[in-house]
């Protein structure tokens, strides 16, 4: 096991730092079901984190845990070296970790700019009247919120729709769109929720350069579900798979790759 | 407007009017670029110390005179800045098409033998890292974006800002040299080389000198009277020949702004936001624009679709005499004012073309109605006709003598010969110095006294002395039966179609001609759309029986049109195929320009048109397609091939 103080250096010599998250024995029920029994893992600062799993392994459930959507029945969540209270959603938020949605949560109705601003909500300050008037702090808050988004904008490449009414874009770009509102929070975890389902080959590929780039320029810390074997194999430093609500490996996607429990769960045992 | 350009008398380089622009304009705008949301700008004094920064950091990373710099991306002031600040130190800048694939790029870089590249992004470092070890002399990449490139090894590769610091922070070390470098350069020194993309062949390195540029840049202003106040968008490729003309050599001798899109896709929007005096757009773009506002107007309410097409009757009667300043009845012009205030003017301002003074088209033909449609708008939309050998400028036409057919009088201080097979020669002070390292194709083209072949084959019209282009001097060949063959006249009529993107006659030395044809996807798909026909890709869409049937109906209205033509009614189409895949430049099969390379054509689908003459109905083939990352796949498709009905001549005189 790796030492929780200290980091490691991935192949392609980025250095990743110490433990941010840190998930001991989480169990989590729905009445007598268990979605996820007795997990322990950590993601560390500046690394690529993937879950995996079969269908129902219970791969959402913990990203909601995570999120603090859930609460777990049993164990800790740990960040950033202290033990997690029981939390709202906003208040995780607030902590710096965003997250997108496996059947895109955007505002359809608003245009792209106006999405990727809500990303910015938890940072503006200004009461509501003050915005209402729009005078002195609200506005100058508004601006310096507006650059941060426009940077996103600029970063993910979708100036062209900027004005554009998502309810209008195609499913590719929409998700995007999302990655952008995670972006403009800033946040220290992002947490992707199948950031390529339902893709084709070229846009899988560019949401990968994405979330690499994400990870290269921001240094922001990435913990992805994906059903795309080969997508999770390129992109994570290391990758937890679970299997009908419980571990069965986690590693380094070679490691994880020539686990046998893990080429069982997805290729299936013979029923002796 | 001739006060603006004073001072400028003995400037004779591009960095040179830089120094003049920036002391006599100092404030007003030099370059715009949208970033960020917000429309960023430099002037004119602002500008010249950018370039400085980077020149001075150019002389420290080692730049010696006589060097070629590369230039790679889409157009961004940083990267005009860096084409001028290659001047400045005394080296040349080789701007390079930014879609051109890994190879394409090795060619020309070992060409010129490069020792620096300018790029815009990862996407361009990428490609010339792949091709690195095929070039001797590359030294140095400098790029401007620094995303995604954190953690490539650094040992030749700078940041297009750090160089600008470095020259900053050298300021003393090398100022007096970059001073003295800059003062050397006079009239014949090289100002730019621009590789052509070549129909034929690999692409040439046509070297222009200051001479070259500046002298054409000075008379196309005057003749179109362009000032510091105008302004343009530049997107088009920074490597073409047009661009480098409007947006540095014009913009240097006028001193107006140059006004960079946010990106490709936002071009539109930009555009519009501008609102640029001067316009400059390949045919295609105009036809583009035209089929989204008929597409729109189709989907408009009662009143509005209407409203608008009794006003654009109204204007094609007598919107170009307006425009042209011919008599026009008084109710005439009241009902063409009440249009402009309805449609004209909202329709104009929706394209971005409101404040346009000047526009021009030129490239290839465009088609005469699309050519009316933006005149009776009151746009003053002109063709002109030129080549990279020529900087540009060959013909062009004058205010108030503007049509379809022709591509104008000669531009100032050109001089124009017809020889007597009809090839075109030119002569003028912008005429290229020479096909770099290639002395045997300069002397194929220039002769001694300077007359250069254009090979284009054309003659003036009795009367008026405009020019008309008849096709390409080489593809103009005989049919069997002797008569002419010119494949660029019924390719041009079978393109004015908006559902027909790119036609491709043979015939050459046949009895009969046939066609390969490609459909417009925007322009098929939405009618597609419309009527409830369902596809799944380009393929089944072009195969598509109503599709065929719609475009058999346009080759025969061609066919019957080319039969008005007594020299040319042999050319008419007897059968046709709609290719499975669209012509692309990436397979070679187009030049970057977008021109069709007719050789490569007829060879890669020799077996199609080895089917349209054999008579069968139906014919298979595979097709290899190169991906935009150079990966190699392919098509295969079974083709319908059409007969279509040829009109005889005979008819055509019993008629009369």
């Amino acid at each position: 096991m790796l030492d929780a103080s200290e980091g490691y250096t991935t192949e392609d010599g980025r250095k990743i730092g110490g433990v941010v998250m840190e998930m001991k024995n989480i169990t989590l029920r729905f009445g007598g079901v268990v979605a996820i029994k007795d997990i322990s893992f950590d993601i560390r600062e500046g690394e690529i984190r993937a879950i995996i799993g079969p269908n129902g392994a219970g791969k959402s459930s913990m990203l909601n845990v995570i999120s603090g959507f859930y609460i777990p029945s049993e164990g800790e969540v740990w960040f950033h070296g202290s033990k997690r209270p029981q939390m709202r959603p906003y208040e995780v938020a607030r902590q710096g970790i965003a997250r997108t949605f496996q059947n895109i949560a955007l505002f359809e109705g608003m245009s792209v700019l106006d999405n990727v601003m809500t990303g910015r909500l938890t940072n503006m300050k200004s009461g509501l009247i003050s915005q209402a008037l729009w005078k002195g702090k609200a506005e100058a808050e508004e601006v310096a919120n507006r650059e941060i988004a426009e940077k996103i904008i600029d970063f993910l490449e979708i100036q062209h729709i900027r004005k554009t009414p998502v309810a209008r874009l195609p499913y590719g770009l929409k998700k995007r769109v999302e990655l952008a509102r995670a972006l403009a929070a800033e946040p220290k975890l992002l947490l992707l929720d199948e950031p390529m389902a339902g893709m084709n080959v070229e846009e899988k590929e560019d949401m990968s350069r994405f979330i690499l780039d994400v990870n290269d320029e921001f240094g922001t810390t990435i913990a992805l579900i994906e059903h795309d074997m080969g997508v999770v194999m390129d992109l994570s430093d290391r990758v937890v798979v679970m299997d009908y609500g419980k571990k069965i490996g986690d590693g380094t996607p070679d490691e994880v790759r020539n686990n046998q429990d893990v080429i069982d769960a997805y290729l299936g045992v013979a029923h002796d | 407007m001739a006060q603006m350009q004073s001072g400028a008398a003995g400037k004779l380089s591009l960095p040179a009017l830089l120094q003049r622009n920036a002391t006599q304009f100092g404030d007003s705008p030099a370059y715009r670029e949208k970033e960020f949301g917000i429309w960023q700008c430099w002037s004119w004094a602002e500008a010249e110390k950018e370039i400085e920064a980077l020149a001075l950091g150019l002389i420290n990373l080692g730049v010696n005179e006589g060097d070629f710099i590369a230039i790679i991306g889409h157009n961004r002031p940083y990267l005009y800045w860096a084409m001028v600040a290659a001047q400045s130190v005394g080296a040349i800048p080789v701007p390079l098409y930014q879609d051109a694939n890994a190879e394409e790029m090795a060619y020309v870089l070992s060409h010129c033998g490069a020792r620096f590249v300018i790029v815009a992004d990862q996407e361009q470092v990428d490609k010339v890292i792949e091709v690195q070890d095929q070039l001797h002399q590359f030294e140095h990449l400098i790029y401007l974006d620094p995303r995604g490139l954190r953690k490539y090894d650094h040992h030749q590769l700078h940041e297009y800002s750090h160089v600008q610091a470095q020259g900053r922070a050298a300021y003393d070390e090398w100022i007096t040299d970059l001073k003295t470098r800059r003062e050397k350069l006079n009239y014949d020194s090289t100002c730019v080389m621009l590789y052509t993309s070549g129909t034929t062949g690999k692409p040439k390195g046509v070297v222009l000198s200051n001479r070259n540029i500046i002298e054409s840049a000075k008379n196309a202003s005057e003749f179109d009277k362009l000032g510091v106040d105008d302004e343009i968008l530049a997107y088009l490729p920074m490597a073409w020949v047009g661009d480098f003309i409007f947006s540095i050599g014009q913009a240097y001798w006028t001193g107006f702004c140059v006004n960079c899109p946010e990106s490709a896709d936002t071009m539109m929007t930009d555009l519009r936001e501008i609102g640029p005096t001067y316009y400059f757009a390949p045919p295609r773009v105009f036809e583009t624009q035209l089929t989204s506002v008929m597409i729109r107007m189709e989907d408009a309410g009662n009143f509005k679709k209407k409203m608008f097409h009794y006003f654009m009757d109204h204007a094609k009667k007598v919107g170009p005499d307006i425009l042209d300043g011919k008599p026009v009845g008084f109710m005439d012009k009241l009902k063409y004012k009440v249009g402009d205030l309805c449609v004209y003017g909202p329709l104009k301002d929706t394209l971005g073309f409101g404040n346009v003074r000047v526009g021009y088209t030129a490239g290839e033909a465009i088609g005469p109605e699309i050519f009316e449609f933006y005149r009776s708008l009151g746009i003053n939309l002109k063709q002109l006709y030129g080549q990279t050998e020529a900087t540009v400028f060959i013909t062009v036409q004058p205010d108030g003598e503007v049509r379809a057919d022709t591509v104008g009088v000669p531009a100032p201080d050109v001089e124009i010969k017809i020889a007597d097979n009809g090839e075109i020669f030119y002569r003028s002070p912008g005429t290229f110095v020479e096909y770099y390292k290639n002395p045997e194709s300069t002397a194929d083209t220039k002769d001694p006294e300077g007359w250069v072949a254009t090979g284009d084959a054309g003659f003036f019209e009795e009367g008026s002395g405009h020019l008309r282009i008849i096709d390409r001097a080489k593809d103009v060949g005989k049919m069997a039966d002797g008569s002419m063959f010119a494949p660029k006249f019924v390719e041009n009529k079978l393109k004015f179609y908006p559902d027909i993107l790119e036609a491709v006659l043979f015939g050459n030395d046949k009895d009969r001609c046939v066609a390969f044809i490609n459909i417009d996807l925007t322009a098929v798909g939405n009618w597609a759309e419309r009527n409830n026909i369902a596809y799944a890709s380009y393929q089944e869409l072009a195969g598509h029986p109503k599709v065929l049937a719609s475009i058999q109906e346009h080759v025969e209205t061609v066919n019957a049109s080319v039969a008005q033509d007594p020299m040319l009614s042999g050319c008419q189409v007897h059968r046709f195929v709609v290719l499975h895949k669209e012509l692309d430049a990436d397979d070679g099969e187009m030049t970057r320009t977008r021109k069709v390379r007719r050789r490569i054509v007829e060879e890669k689908f020799s077996d199609i048109i080895g089917a349209l003459y054999d008579g069968s109905l139906q014919i298979s083939t595979v097709t290899e397609v190169t991906y935009e990352d150079g990966r190699k796949g392919s098509i295969s498709a079974t083709l319908d091939i059409r007969d279509a009905a040829v009109a005889s001549i005979a008819t055509k005189l019993a008629a009369e």
